[in-house]
């Protein structure tokens, strides 16, 4: 099959000129030997299927980073490129234009956003720009799907011209003439937008700024996370699925080996989603009912702020605090996705360019970062106790990750790059691409989650049934009534947060705890291990070493940060 | 010939603006910077610049980059007010 590689510089709308070509059945591709990720999808040419590679942006073929090394690469295969130019930012995008036409592949050229050049007061002359080029230059606007069909019907009248190669300077040189000759810019007043993307990068403003945003966004995400549980999926595992339980359950006979591990324990002679932790009750209930609620309205939220542009300017605000541990402003990215799921959060600390500040980002989100499930718990099972409660939970976290963080920041040898990003324009995004990304990624979580969850129910239940649980609780016995306060049952649910920590959590409900011994239990469970998914991106993201030196940090922090909550509390 | 001032990007004021003359850095650097359209002889606008050594926010070809402190003291600029 003949394949077409997209590649241009970040920010360019390279994901939605993607998106306006392809279907909806994309498929997220690892880089063979690398951690970056890149999509795949087809369309049809004519008569032709053909495959379309979105590249990882980068702003020339000398890689500096991992995604653009991928994106050098995929070119080696591509029968056809296309290369999408913002066609506000001509100069800059044309650097890697010339570098392409120096090879030897066909080029094709959307110059995209064309209609933001006419608010912008640009003027490019196209026909001198493809005259000067030698290829195909077609305005789209990817948005609106614009261009979008002559884009597809001149892909075949993509060309390389035998341009000449050229050093750094002589390009920059270069660049500079075509500009002068295509490009005339006539002064514009400020726009509303513009005027706003000013205020969000100033300390007080952005500041301001920023606490907005970001409460819009976690209130908006608890209202659909609410709503789809309370309207969808309870109403439709209570009424619909509770029924095919109890029959089930008393077809196996109310108990025994096989019906604990199906159905679970009957709570009060029915069968209970969160407490019975059967293969179909709990295991089906807490991934789609509890967590996947959540999951998909946080990467709804966040999809749409990374596409309005938002998430650099919070990179910049965070600079300076980030860099107090050991961090840079973009770590914020990886950090607030760890609010969601700690898996795409520890895989995001791949953009982070240096080894220290992947150790440090990853091991901070995995010890101090809830995930959503967690959260929720968290909220449903303390929040009974009394709102402080839950503050002090999160209070402890927090305090967790500026100590952790600064400790690492001296431990950790390495260095911690400077933040140099690009600040896009505010944009209206592009729905097709924000839902196309959010199913990739509730896509790639269930597919992570769910059989993990599952087999971790099975395997619960089993472990328990011989009575492993029973040892491992006397053993640890004096450590966690001790040190931490708890009863000896909760031994169990620590252990089980190995798996799942929402269930774990889920798990300390009956027991029947203070308010003083739930936050101690929630903290503990947040800090001491990853969960089981988490576990593994780290080990493949971090390796051996510093994956055993990141647990080792963890159940140090869990044991000093719960004994010493269980002397205040 | 008027006498312009020269100073770094750190210390330029928010709002001022300048031609930048050099960059005072390795290859790399310069090829990153170049990349987001930091060049010499590129005029540049300062847009803010965030407390205790934060990032510096500058307007190069009406878009925005963050430059980190010590970066944005590598590049030298010189301001368009005249010296009187």
């Amino acid at each position: 099959m003949r394949k077409i590689v997209l590649i241009g510089s970040p920010n360019v709308g390279k994901s939605a000129i993607f998106s306006r070509l392809t279907g909806i059945n994309v498929i997220v591709g690892n880089y063979p030997g690398k951690t970056v990720e890149y999509k795949r999808g087809h369309m049809k040419l004519g008569q032709e299927t053909v495959e379309v590679f979105d590249a990882p942006g980068t702003y020339t073929l000398e890689p500096i980073s991992d995604a653009e090394e991928v994106a050098v690469s995929m070119l080696s295969s591509a029968d056809t490129v296309i290369n999408v130019v913002d066609a506000t930012n001509l100069e800059r995008n044309l650097y890697l234009t010339l570098q392409l036409l120096e090879r030897k592949i066909p080029v094709i050229i959307a110059l995209n956003m064309w209609d933001d050049t006419k608010h912008r007061g640009i003027n490019i002359d196209l026909d001198k720009l493809r005259e000067i080029l030698g290829v195909p230059v077609i305005p789209t606007v990817a948005v609106t799907g614009q261009g979008i069909k002559d884009l597809v019907e001149a892909i075949p009248k993509a060309t390389s011209p035998s341009t000449p190669a050229r050093a750094r300077d002589e390009r920059w040189a270069a660049i500079g003439s075509i500009t002068e000759q295509v490009q005339r810019v006539t002064h514009h007043h400020h726009t509303w937008r513009e005027r706003l993307a000013d205020a969000s990068v100033k300390p007080l403003t952005g500041g301001i700024i920023a606490l907005v945003v970001l409460a819009i966004a976690f209130l908006l995400i608890r209202f659909l996370g609410e709503s789809l549980i309370g309207y969808g999926l309870e109403p439709l595992f209570d009424n619909l699925w509770a029924p095919v339980l109890s029959k089930l359950s008393s077809f196996l006979g109310g108990g025994g080996f096989l019906h604990n591990i199906i159905i679970g324990k009957l709570i009060g002679g029915e069968v209970n989603f969160v407490q019975s932790f059967g293969f179909l009750s709990s295991g089906l209930y807490v991934p789609f009912a509890m967590v996947l609620p959540y999951v998909l309205s946080f990467y709804l939220v966040i999809g749409l702020l990374e596409d309005i542009g938002y998430l650099p300017r919070l990179a910049v605000l965070m600079d300076t605090i980030m860099h107090r541990v050991g961090l840079h402003g973009y770590a914020i990215i990886p950090t607030l996705l760890g609010l969601g799921c700690n898996v795409p959060a520890v895989l995001a600390t791949r953009i982070l360019e240096s080894k220290k500040e992947r150790f440090i980002a990853a091991t901070l989100i995995s010890i101090a970062v809830p995930c959503a499930a967690l959260q929720a718990m968290v909220f449903g099972l303390v929040g009974e106790q009394g709102g402080q409660y839950v503050a002090i939970v999160y209070g402890t976290l927090l305090v967790i990750w500026v100590i952790l963080g600064v400790i690492l920041r001296y431990a950790v040898r390495g260095f911690t790059p400077e933040l140099l990003i690009e600040i896009p324009p505010y944009r209206l995004p592009l729905w097709r691409a924000v839902l196309q990304k959010l199913w990739m990624r509730v896509y790639g979580f269930l597919k992570e989650a769910v059989p993990i969850i599952l087999g971790a129910v099975l395997v619960i239940n089993v472990l328990y049934f011989v009575g492993i649980f029973d040892m491992i609780a006397n053993f640890t016995a004096p450590v966690i009534t001790n040190l931490l306060g708890l009863p000896k049952e909760a031994v169990t649910a620590i252990v089980i947060g190995f798996l799942r920590k929402d269930v774990a959590l889920g798990m300390l409900a009956p027991l029947g705890l203070t308010a003083g011994q739930l936050v101690v239990g929630s903290v503990v469970l947040a800090t001491f291990f990853p969960c089981i998914a988490t576990f593994v991106v780290l080990l493949k993201e971090l390796g051996t070493v510093n994956m055993l030196k990141s647990t080792g940090i963890m159940i140090s922090v869990a044991l000093i940060s719960g004994g010493i909550l269980n002397l205040i509390l | 010939m008027p006498d312009r001032k020269q100073v770094t990007l750190s210390q330029m004021q928010s709002g001022q603006s300048g031609v930048v003359v050099q960059i005072e850095g390795g290859h790399s650097l310069v090829s990153r910077l170049n990349a987001l359209g930091i060049r010499q002889g590129k005029r540049l606008t300062k847009i803010s610049s965030m407390l205790m050594r934060g990032p510096v926010t500058v307007e190069v070809d009406r878009t925005q980059v963050g430059v980190g402190f010590g970066m944005a003291s590598k590049i030298i600029v010189e301001l368009d007010e005249v010296l009187r």
